[in-house]
């Protein structure tokens, strides 16, 4: 081969690499066979306590659900898995169809009219939510209402991508008791957007029709970040009159995995799709008569507009959205519905268990889903801490981002918790010693 | 390459059709053959509306690229070609014609200096070659 | 190709998994919020997975064959890194456990941290961007916030050679900075009279991809960086083509301040078809404080006496840009790509880029003498040549890349970088043995012959995959981009 080349060593083939910078010398450890790599990851993998090893009721965005064998099983395709963006539809056709597929499940879902092939994860889906809303108005429009009941993350992470920006975010200031009307007053002629969770973080549902409208009466738009999994039972954003609908995928099939790869949702309106961020399939026809599926709408992407685009997204989460959809397909209408509402009344019976014990009240009022706040006795961290003594993973502690919520936790409850284990997490929370 | 000689020219490839007091815009048959099959045209500026030379009138996409148009003057609309967002092809088969974008009542006429000939907007094309 | 669509295969009545009978108590449903309708599909077990293997069947892969799609580093995913990420410690652990259990995560997110530094020549890593966009989106926030402590907010502009990918300027312009494009010179550098007319005080960085998008090494690297420097000035590093440089040369040596790693080209993480991918940015020491939050620090040193070994926690760092994702970036990945790095250690990691070189230019040297090569000198891990002849006036690059279907090969890059005509961007990587390169070869070379002397042949292709060429206007234009709502339950 150098032969060809015409060089006599491979060295000669980096000599344009400045000599004095040339081949470091890397203090890196030697290679190890796949044997050695393989029980070294092992040994740090069991270094960790995961979900297997404990009962879980820790939530607050990501969640533990069972994910059907056949989810993985189609993932481990090599045709899926080792495949890049399709650009050449001739041969993508099975990721085209795929995304297709995803896209045609998660505008049911939500009961919007387009859903993109997905964002990155549910915090910076939303923030896209931003980027759409201010491109819409041109630039005209410059305040979000940002309600205080999204994730946090998902706020600091609209934040980051704002910051130094013409927009100017407001609404975290409202009372968390309050619901989505509490930030009507705040719309104006200048909001581009009003941003909600439902149900909000703090696992509450509204219905937001009257915010919607309130919003539409003032020019505005809505985006509704949604826990997809509830939608199985809950309303569609899309029938509250959302204009976009955004939302954390990883309950759609898709392992916690210490916080990603997850899967951003984006679905809106119609007449937003050219305003909307990232890939996006289409039908058409090939030149043999056969029904066939291509990237379209490329030319408000990045790699075309340049610094006239909306986003500088690339790339979807191809295989996260594929999880999802073989997801969604397997537990389908009935299945969907079934666990979600599984999720519901599991939450319901230990939330109603708990409020029972001394010491501990229950701080939601309005219904809620899967989710639900509890004021404890002791700082949470002294009763998490007792919880993993025994084998429980336990909530989140809300003072972390809510000073007001000091010694309020936040506990999830899904199909995976069996009564026993609520059970269990009732009785040892009446033993944690407190007073 | 069609370049009528009755119209003005940028160097975005707009052109403008001089009636009295009123300027139609659109844009030439060099952008559309450039751009190739036209699949959408939203036009973003409405009736009534102040604008300047230079402001975004409307965005043009086909499946290659999309493009921005830019007024080649100044003034207030008086018109804009409602139909043209049903039938985008139409800026492919008569840019100078059917596609016309929008009318600007003229509140510069001294900003028709600064526009190209069409000789000169030919000369144009040609470098761009 | 007459795989139905999901919507189709929907019977009603069937469900493809069963889940258990409540056992608690049922609570009565949200009153007025409760669902009315949910159009799902309704199959069986074995219909998903028939439905999604059949379409699994329609899509090229790095596992069925040669990918050489230019600047995308479309390596041999090891199987190896599929297991250790299924590993039930690492992928059922959620993001907000207690720190004391996940001390191997931790423990592992530490370590790559280490290894990217290394390997980069930088002082700090953040593993949080989720992609090379969203790392590049990271770099330029750190950019601007360094600037703004400085109280140097003047400083708005961004240099992007003409050359780079259109990320680079969508990115800047995102971050509200203003994008100047500097053009290359004849050899395919930056053209170092542009930068110079370009380094004033309001100057915030340069953009730089090295090796650029032609595949070449600036050969004044050093000069582009200095002259940046002087002006005040920051050098962005889009490493998006660090396969080439494993252990060749550390970009932070060169005098790189930041740059983004893409651990799904380099580091062997699958593409899966569009993502997800993984992002990290290395930082030089002046921007360490700027990261975003979190990232993994040693919380108390490892104690050799009495055993003990170190306790690793997440940190905000003091002037940190934020947060740009939910938790703690792409994991998952995270977990692949270390697993890659141990089995290649410090002599494997600088082979992978000799190698990776090695390929693209014996591909080089075998196709110059039938295709134009615009800038033809010894390149690095990736090549443009043009798809165009004089004398086949009607073929373009893209006809040679559909015909390039027909012999069972990925086409390369097309149509970038935009300062060539024509281009196919062709980047073998390191994974390729000899044959499959003079497959590809020869190949291509009949290609070059059938352009002149059968170009219908490329005209018409692709003529042996499941679909031929599309109506992309008719997608464009008509916008079907899900089943008609309500089309499962029927």
């Amino acid at each position: 081969m150098l032969a060809t080349i015409g060089v006599e060593r491979l060295e000669d083939l980096f000599q344009d690499v400045p000599a004095s910078f040339r081949f470091p010398e890397l203090n890196l450890p030697p290679a190890l066979t796949e044997m050695e790599a393989f029980a070294e990851m092992q040994d740090l993998a069991s270094a960790n306590e995961s979900t297997h090893d404990l009962v879980c009721f820790l939530g607050a965005g990501a969640y533990h659900h069972y994910i059907p064998a056949a989810v993985d099983a189609i993932l481990r395709r090599g045709e899926f898995l080792t495949a890049y963006t399709p650009y050449q539809p001739e041969v993508s056709q099975g990721t085209l169809r795929a995304i297709f597929d995803y896209q045609s499940l998660i505008t049911s879902l939500t009961g919007m009219d387009v859903s993109n092939a997905s964002h990155y994860d549910g915090a910076t889906a939303a923030a896209e939510a931003v980027s759409l809303a201010y491109a819409n108005f041109r630039g005209k429009r410059t305040k979000v209402v940002l309600s205080p009941n999204l994730h946090p993350h998902y706020r600091q992470t609209i934040h980051t991508y704002n910051h130094g920006s013409a927009i100017e975010i407001t609404g975290e200031q409202v009372d968390i008791r309050m619901g989505p009307k509490a930030l009507i007053p705040l719309i104006d002629e200048n909001t581009a957007l009003v941003i909600v969770q439902y149900p909000d973080f703090f696992g509450r549902i509204y219905d937001h029709t009257a915010l919607v409208e309130a919003a539409h009466a003032k020019g505005a738009l809505v985006s509704i970040s949604a826990n997809p999994l509830a939608l199985g039972m809950l309303k569609a954003p899309g029938e509250f009159g959302a204009d976009i609908v955004t939302g954390e995928g990883q309950p759609l099939g898709i392992p916690l995995t210490y916080g990603g790869p997850y899967l951003g949702i984006f679905a809106t309106r119609t007449e937003y799709v050219r305003k909307m961020a990232g890939r996006l399939v289409g039908e058409t026809v090939d030149n043999r008569g056969q029904k066939a599926y291509v990237l379209t709408l490329t030319a408000r992407e990045q790699h075309i507009r340049r610094e006239k685009a909306t986003s500088n997204i690339c790339t979807n989460q191809g295989l996260m959205a594929l999880a999802s959809a073989v997801y969604l397909s397997l537990l389908g209408k009935h299945g969907l519905r079934q666990v979600s509402e599984l999720c519901y009344h599991k939450a319901h019976y230990a939330a109603r268990q708990i409020s029972q014990l001394e010491g501990y009240e229950l701080w939601n009022s309005t219904p809620f889903y899967h989710e639900f706040v509890v004021r404890c006795p002791l700082p949470v961290e002294e009763i998490n801490a007792y919880l993993l003594e025994n084998g429980i993973l336990g909530g989140y502690d809300l003072g972390q981002d809510y000073p007001e919520l000091e010694s309020h936790v936040l506990l999830a409850v899904t199909e995976m918790n069996s009564r026993e284990e609520i059970d269990l997490l009732v009785e040892t929370l009446a033993e944690v010693p407190h007073e | 390459m069609n370049i009528p000689y009755d119209l003005k020219y940028t160097k975005n490839d707009e052109w403008v059709r001089i009636e009295g007091n009123v300027g139609t815009v659109g844009i030439t048959d060099y952008a559309q053959d450039q751009l190739s099959d036209i699949v959408y045209v939203e036009i973003i500026v409405a009736e009534g509306e102040q604008v300047s030379q230079g402001d975004t009138c409307a965005t043009v996409e086909s499946v290659k690229a999309a493009a921005d148009v830019y007024l080649p003057v100044s003034g207030v609309i008086t018109a804009v070609n409602e139909d043209l967002p049903d039938a985008p092809e139409t800026i492919n088969s008569d840019p100078y014609g059917k596609a016309w974008m929008v009318k600007v009542e003229l509140s510069d006429p001294n900003e028709l200096d600064g526009l190209l000939e069409a000789e000169g907007y030919q000369q144009l094309i040609a470098s761009k070659e | 190709m007459n795989e139905p669509l999901l919507c189709d295969l929907s019977v009603p009545g069937r469900v493809g998994i069963r889940y258990p009978a409540p056992d608690v108590p049922l609570a009565e449903l949200p009153a007025g919020l409760e669902r009315q309708n949910l159009p799902l599909p309704e199959v069986y077990e074995v219909d998903v997975v028939r439905h999604f293997t059949r379409l699994s069947q329609l899509n090229h892969s790095i596992d069925t064959g040669f990918y050489p799609l230019g600047s995308c580093t479309m390596k041999y995913n090891p199987k190896l890194n599929e297991e250790t990420a299924r590993l039930p410690g690492f992928a059922h652990i959620h993001p907000l456990q207690p720190i004391e259990t996940v001390q191997g995560s931790l423990a592992l997110m530490f370590e790559l941290q280490e290894w990217l530094i290394e390997i980069g020549g930088f002082a700090g890593v953040t593993l949080q961007p989720a992609a090379g966009a969203q790392g590049e989106l990271t770099g330029i926030l750190i950019i601007r916030a360094y600037f703004e402590s400085r109280g140097e907010t003047q400083r708005v502009k961004i240099l992007v050679p003409d050359s780079a990918h259109g990320t680079n300027p969508a990115t800047s312009a995102m971050s509200g900075m203003r994008v100047v494009e500097l053009k290359s010179d004849l050899r395919g550098n930056v053209d170092l009279g542009a930068l110079q007319a370009e380094c004033d005080d309001t100057l915030a960085g340069l953009m730089l991809t090295n090796p650029n998008t032609l595949g070449l090494f600036d050969e004044n690297v050093e000069e582009v960086i200095r002259l940046v420097h002087q002006a005040g000035g920051l050098v962005y590093g889009d490493g998006a083509n660090m396969n080439a440089l494993l252990g060749i040369v550390r970009p932070g040596d060169l005098g790189f301040d930041l740059l983004h790693y893409n651990l799904h080209k380099t580091f062997s993480t699958p593409h899966g078809g569009g993502g997800p991918g993984s992002g990290p940015v290395g930082v030089a020491a002046h921007l360490v404080d700027y990261l975003p939050a979190p990232v993994v620090a040693i919380l108390e040193e490892a104690d050799d006496e009495s055993d003990l070994p170190p306790l690793y926690g997440l940190v905000t760092p003091s002037k940190s840009i934020g947060r740009v994702k939910a938790f703690h970036g792409h994991f998952g990945m995270a977990v692949r790509a270390y697993t890659y790095m141990r089995v290649h250690g410090k002599e494997g990691l600088r082979m992978i880029s000799e190698y990776a070189v090695l390929n693209a230019n014996y591909l080089l040297a075998r196709l110059r003498d039938h295709y134009h090569v615009p800038f033809d000198r010894i390149c690095m891990h990736e090549f443009v040549a043009e798809g165009r002849w004089p004398d086949a006036p009607d073929i373009h690059a893209l006809d040679v890349s559909k015909r390039l279907m027909d012999f069972g090969f990925h086409p390369p890059t097309n149509y970038f970088p935009l300062i060539v005509h024509e281009s196919l961007m062709i980047e073998p990587t390191e994974t390729e043995s000899k044959q499959v390169l003079d497959a590809f070869a020869e190949a291509m070379i009949k290609i070059a012959v059938e352009a002149h002397h059968q170009p219908e042949l490329l005209k018409n292709a692709p003529h042996n995959t499941p679909v031929g060429r599309l109506d992309e206007v008719k997608a464009a234009k008509e916008l079907v981009l899900c089943c008609a709502v309500g089309s499962y339950t029927e």
